[in-house]
């Protein structure tokens, strides 16, 4: 592409043309990704099935932002972007677990009798 | 000034308030990264709503995932990274300065390959479901060899149907969207100096196929597939 600077100062291009042969390897690791993650599954890992899966669906993930989706030709501040929303992913899911998962459930299924609550009430309380 | 002139005069779409062209493009695709980020909390809701559920029925979910057919998924991922691939493309079509036939080629194929993803699904997958009353609030029946576990079988497919559904429905906004792209396109307004449109509607289409990458495994790979021996 012709540089067009009317400014007269340095221009940094980012419109990058990405080859064919990078885009059609791109789509064969993809395929190979999805061909890896289904066979996988037919094998017993016992808990790393899921962790493998996983894996795999990031790896793939990656491939498609950084080619399919220009990251790796883009400016710092794109990838600035993609981190802090999954930053803040990473906060919705782990804070949520954390709470559900260490949360304690004995007193759950009370219904609703003061006589019963009270005392919790004034047990954490006083 | 009629519009032909103006855009003959203009040819790269430039808009004034900006610095360059260079700078027009990196704040319409910053623009739609933000956007994509908000997609990606939207969908985040599902997901950690899944992963807590999934965490405290883990067995139920391993049933519930025995129900999907892996050959319907596994196809459609295919179909999805091939129709990534052809929109791929067809921005470099116009980056290169291709004619226009050969950048409406490429958006039509992406379009046949994102119906034939909802074709598949609909006709092959969820019809199938209703069919054999696994769709929650469709006439769901509970099966004797779930036991105790029925309902959180069916909370399992409430899942399924709420991630696939939300999945489809921005399959259709984008199909929708690049048949606003091949009238765009027919008119010749793509050129290598501009072709923004294209570029961040293929982060849009691009997006939509990493959600399946997660759903696939995440919703019909549970438990492994070597204890059901098939079903």
């Amino acid at each position: 592409m012709a540089d067009h600077d009317a400014h007269g100062e340095h221009v940094q291009h980012t419109e990058h043309v990405v080859p064919i042969s990078t885009y059609v390897g791109v789509f064969l690791v993809l395929l190979v990704g999805t061909a890896l993650t289904t066979g996988v599954a037919y094998i017993d890992l016992g808990r790393w099935n899921t962790v493998v899966a996983l894996i795999i669906a990031v790896t793939k993930m990656l491939f498609v932002v950084l080619f399919f989706m220009h990251v790796k030709y883009n400016p710092g501040l794109t990838r600035i972007v993609i981190v802090g929303a999954f930053f803040w992913l990473g906060i919705m899911i782990c804070f949520s677990m954390a709470d559900e998962l260490t949360r304690s459930w004995e007193y759950n299924p009370l219904p609703w009798n003061s006589s019963i609550i009270l005392p919790y009430i004034q047990h954490f309380l006083f | 000034m009629s519009e032909t002139a103006l855009h003959h005069a203009n040819p790269t779409g430039f808009a004034h308030q900006f610095e360059d062209l260079e700078q027009q493009h990196e704040a319409g695709r910053l623009g739609m990264w933000i956007f994509l980020a908000t997609e990606i909390l939207f969908f985040g809701g599902m997901f950690t709503a899944y992963t807590i559920y999934r965490a405290l029925h883990l067995p139920a979910f391993v049933i519930g995932s025995h129900l999907l057919e892996v050959q319907f998924g596994a196809t459609n991922t295919v179909v999805l990274i091939c129709s990534s691939l052809t929109m791929a493309l067809a921005i470099r079509a116009a980056q290169t300065g291709k004619e226009k036939s050969t950048i409406i080629m490429w958006l039509v194929l992406t379009m046949i390959l994102g119906a034939t993803f909802l074709g598949l699904k609909l006709r092959f997958e969820w019809y199938h479901d209703y069919v054999e009353h696994i769709v929650p609030g469709f006439g769901f029946v509970y099966r004797p060899e779930w036991g105790s576990l029925a309902p959180s079988v069916q909370m399992f497919m409430c899942f399924y149907f709420f991630m696939t559904g939300l999945h489809a429905l921005h399959m259709v906004v984008g199909l929708g969207i690049l048949a606003v792209l091949v009238g765009m396109a027919g008119k010749g307004k793509f050129t290598s100096q501009y072709y923004v449109p294209l570029e961040i509607s293929g982060l849009y289409w691009h997006f939509v196929d990493i959600v399946w990458i997660f759903l696939f495994p995440l919703l019909y790979l549970i438990g492994g597939r070597y204890a059901s021996g098939g079903h």
